[in-house]
C-alpha cells in the first residue's frame, strides 16, 4: 500500500463489505429506534401510531426496569467475580505435573461446550431440584431439609449456572498465560527467598493481569445478554426476581405483546451496554499498554 | 565464608546420568569458572549448588554447613541468570530491592542498600525504569544487583553475558572482574566460552559429558593440559593434534602443538605445506594450512607474515612447546 494508487484502489475494494456491515447493524438499529416511537401492540395491528417518548416513559418508570438492571449488574459481577478467582486457582492446579494432565483439560473445558439451555435444564433438574435433585439428596443425607434453590434464591442460582458454564473459559486463558511465565523468573524469585503465596503475587498476579482482563472484557460482553439460562430455569421469577435488562425486553416483547415498548427497552440497553463499554475499553488501554 | 564443597555430587534424570559424580572444592574469595561445550552438564552442577535442582546422591556442603537439603533462599546464594530473569512489571528499584523486601527488611535499610548497589554499578540515574525500557548491559547489571544487595556468600552466574553483543561481553567481563576484586566474594561463572574462562578466572573447572577433565588455574591449563579434551578447548585457535609417525618421532601416541607455537618460515622447516585460507586479523595471521601427508594444521603468525593462498611454506614445531599424549588420550609429561 505504499502509493496513492494502491491505497485507493484499496479503499475501492474494501467499500462493499465496509458497506454491507454498516447496513447490517443500521437497519436494525434504525427499525428498532423507529418502533421506540410508535404505539405498537401485537394485540393491536394496524393502530400504529407516533406515541413519542412515552414508550420510554413507561419503560423507565417501571419498578421491574430498576431491579433489571441490579439483577443485569449482579448477574456479571457475581460471575466475573466467580469465574475470575475459580479460573485463577483452577489454572495453578491445572499447571502442576500430573498424570493424566491431557484428560483433565478437556473435562475442564466441557462445560463450556454445552449448550446453555441443555446445561441450565441439567443444573435445574437434576442438581437444583428440591425432590429429585443431586443437592436435595445430599441435604437429605445429612437430615437437613433441601433447598428449593430455584425458587428461594433464583438469581444466585441463575448466576452459579452461568458461572459453571463460564468458568472453563476463564480458565483456559489463564492458564495458557500462566504456561507463558517464565521459568528463570520462578527460578529467581525462589533464590531471592519468596514463597508460594510472595511469588503469587508479586509474579503470577501481575503476569496475569493482561490475561485476566481479557476474560473480563470478553465475558462482560457475553453476561450482559444472558438469557437461555433464565427462560429455561426460573423464567424470571419468581416475580422479576431474576430478571435481567434482555428477559425484561422479551417479557415486554412476546408475554405483553407491546413492541414499542420493548423497542424502547432495546434502545436504553444499547445505551447502557454502551456505557460499560466505554468504561471497559479504558480499563483494557490502561492494561495492555503497560 | 563463602567456600563450597561437593562431594560425590551426581545427578541422574530417569536412567540417564547428566552428572555421574563430581568432587570440587571452592575456595572462599575464588572466582571458579565452570566451562565446557553445550550439554556438558555445568549449568546443571551450578543449579544443583543454587538449589534449584535435588542432587540424586552426595553433599554439597556450603560454608561449612550442609546444605544439600536447604531451599535456594536459605543457601545465603544469588545467582544471575541467563535471561536476567528480572521482573518485568517493577521497576529497577523494585527488581533491587525485592530480595531484601521477601526478607522482611525496613523500609529505609531497603532503600538505603538498593541505593548504594546503584551507584556501584552505575544504575542510579535508572532507578525509576522498566526493565524493558533498559538496554542488554544495563538488564544486566540490574540483574547483578539483585544479586548483591543480599551481600550473599557467593555469587552464581549462568551464562550472564551470552545475550549480549560482542563490544559489550568484553566491557561486563571487565565490570564483572572489576566486581570481584572490590567485592571479594566467591563467584562461580559457569559459559561456555573459553575466552571469558581464561580472562576472568582464578580456577577454572573444565566439564565434558558431567565429569571434570581438569580443574586449575588458567595458565596451568593452558600450559599442562592433562588430556587431549582440554588440550582442545582451551585456546584459541585451537591445538593441532598430530598422530602417527611425526608423533612417534616425539615417542607420543599423538602430539599437540598449539597454532602460536608454530615457527613459519618460507625456505624450510620440518613439514611442507600448501596456504589454504589466511585470516588476516591486523595483528596476527591465522593460516590454514596443507601439510603433506598430515592434513590441516592452524598456525598463527604476525600480521606481517605476507602470504596468501596457494603459497608453499613450512612448519616447524617449537620442540619445548609440543604436549605429547598416549594412546587413551592423557597427558605423558
Amino acid at each position: 500500500m505504499a502509493t496513492l494508487h494502491t491505497r485507493s484502489a484499496a479503499r475501492l475494494m474494501i467499500a462493499p463489505s465496509v458497506l454491507l456491515l454498516l447496513a447490517w447493524m443500521i437497519v436494525p438499529l434504525a427499525m428498532t429506534i423507529y418502533f421506540s416511537f410508535l404505539r405498537y401492540n401485537l394485540l393491536m395491528p394496524g393502530m400504529e401510531e407516533f406515541a413519542g417518548f412515552s414508550n420510554y416513559s413507561y419503560f423507565l418508570t417501571d419498578p421491574a426496569f430498576f431491579q433489571a438492571i441490579f439483577n443485569t449488574l449482579a448477574i456479571v459481577l457475581g460471575v466475573l467475580f466467580i469465574t475470575v478467582v475459580g479460573g485463577i486457582a483452577l489454572a495453578l492446579l491445572l499447571d502442576q505435573p500430573m498424570f493424566g494432565q491431557g484428560i483433565v483439560r478437556i473435562l475442564v473445558i466441557a462445560p463450556f461446550l454445552i449448550m446453555p439451555t441443555v446445561a441450565a435444564l441439567v443444573w435445574k433438574n437434576m442438581f437444583m431440584n428440591p425432590v429429585n435433585g443431586l443437592f436435595a439428596w445430599i441435604a437429605k443425607l445429612f437430615g437437613l431439609q433441601p433447598f428449593d434453590f430455584l425458587a428461594n434464591a433464583p438469581l444466585m442460582s441463575v448466576i452459579l449456572i452461568v458461572a459453571w458454564q463460564w468458568l472453563p473459559f476463564a480458565t483456559l486463558i489463564l492458564l495458557t498465560a500462566l504456561q507463558s511465565l517464565d521459568e528463570e523468573q520462578k527460578e529467581a524469585a525462589q533464590m531471592d527467598g519468596a514463597g508460594a503465596w510472595s511469588r503469587f503475587i508479586y509474579l503470577v498476579l501481575p503476569h496475569l493481569s493482561r490475561a485476566i482482563t481479557v476474560v473480563i472484557l470478553i465475558q462482560t460482553i457475553f453476561l450482559l445478554s444472558v438469557f437461555a439460562e433464565i427462560l429455561v430455569t426460573t423464567n424470571g421469577g419468581p416475580g422479576t426476581q431474576s430478571t435481567n435488562l434482555t428477559f425484561l425486553v422479551y417479557a415486554q416483547a412476546l408475554l405483553q405483546f407491546d413492541v414499542g415498548g420493548a423497542s424502547a427497552g432495546g434502545i436504553i440497553a444499547v445505551i447502557l451496554a454502551n456505557i460499560v463499554a466505554f468504561f471497559l475499553m479504558r480499563m483494557i488501554g490502561k492494561t495492555l499498554e503497560a | 565464608m563463602g567456600s563450597i564443597t561437593l562431594s560425590k555430587v551426581s545427578k541422574v534424570f530417569g536412567a540417564h546420568a547428566v552428572i555421574p559424580s563430581i568432587d570440587l572444592d571452592i575456595n572462599n574469595g575464588e572466582f571458579v569458572v565452570f566451562v565446557g561445550p553445550s550439554g556438558c552438564g555445568k549449568s546443571t552442577l551450578l543449579r544443583l549448588i543454587a538449589g534449584l535442582e535435588d542432587v540424586s546422591d552426595g553433599e554439597i556442603v556450603i560454608d561449612g554447613k550442609n546444605a544439600t537439603e536447604l531451599p535456594p533462599a536459605q543457601r545465603g546464594l544469588s545467582m544471575v541468570f541467563q535471561s536476567y530473569a528480572l521482573y518485568p512489571h517493577m521497576s529497577v528499584r523494585s527488581n533491587i530491592g525485592f530480595p531484601l523486601k521477601m526478607a522482611n527488611e525496613d523500609k529505609a535499610v531497603i532503600d538505603k542498600k538498593v541505593a548504594d548497589a546503584a551507584r556501584v554499578l552505575n544504575l542510579t540515574d535508572y532507578l525509576d525504569r522498566k526493565p524493558r525500557q533498559l538496554s542488554g548491559g544495563q538488564r544486566q547489571r540490574v540483574a547483578i544487583g539483585r544479586a548483591i544487595v543480599r551481600q550473599p556468600k557467593a555469587f552464581l552466574f549462568d551464562e550472564p553475558l551470552s545475550n549480549l553483543d560482542a563490544a559489550l561481553r568484553v566491557n561486563m567481563r571487565l565490570e564483572i572482574s572489576q566486581l570481584h576484586q572490590d567485592l571479594k566474594t566467591t563467584m562461580v561463572y559457569v559459559t561456555h566460552d573459553q575466552v571469558e574462562a581464561m580472562t576472568m578466572a582464578d580456577k577454572i573447572v573444565v566439564l565434558n559429558r558431567g565429569r571434570i577433565e581438569q580443574v586449575g588455574s588458567p595458565l596451568d591449563l593452558y600450559h599442562k593440559p592433562d588430556n587431549l579434551f582440554v588440550a582442545g578447548f582451551i585456546g584459541s585457535p585451537r591445538m593441532n593434534f598430530v598422530s602417527g609417525a611425526p608423533a612417534a618421532a616425539y615417542q607420543a601416541h599423538t602430539m599437540g602443538i598449539r597454532p602460536e607455537h608454530l615457527v613459519l618460515s618460507k625456505e624450510n622447516g620440518t613439514w611442507a605445506g600448501t596456504v589454504g585460507v589466511a585470516e588476516h586479523l591486523g595483528s596476527d595471521t591465522f593460516l590454514h594450512v596443507n601439510v603433506d601427508n598430515i592434513g590441516t594444521m592452524t598456525a598463527r603468525v604476525s600480521g606481517d607474515f605476507a602470504v596468501t593462498h596457494g603459497d608453499r611454506v613450512f612448519l616447524t614445531p617449537d620442540p619445548q612447546r609440543v604436549h605429547r599424549f598416549d594412546d587413551k588420550g592423557l597427558a605423558v609429561r
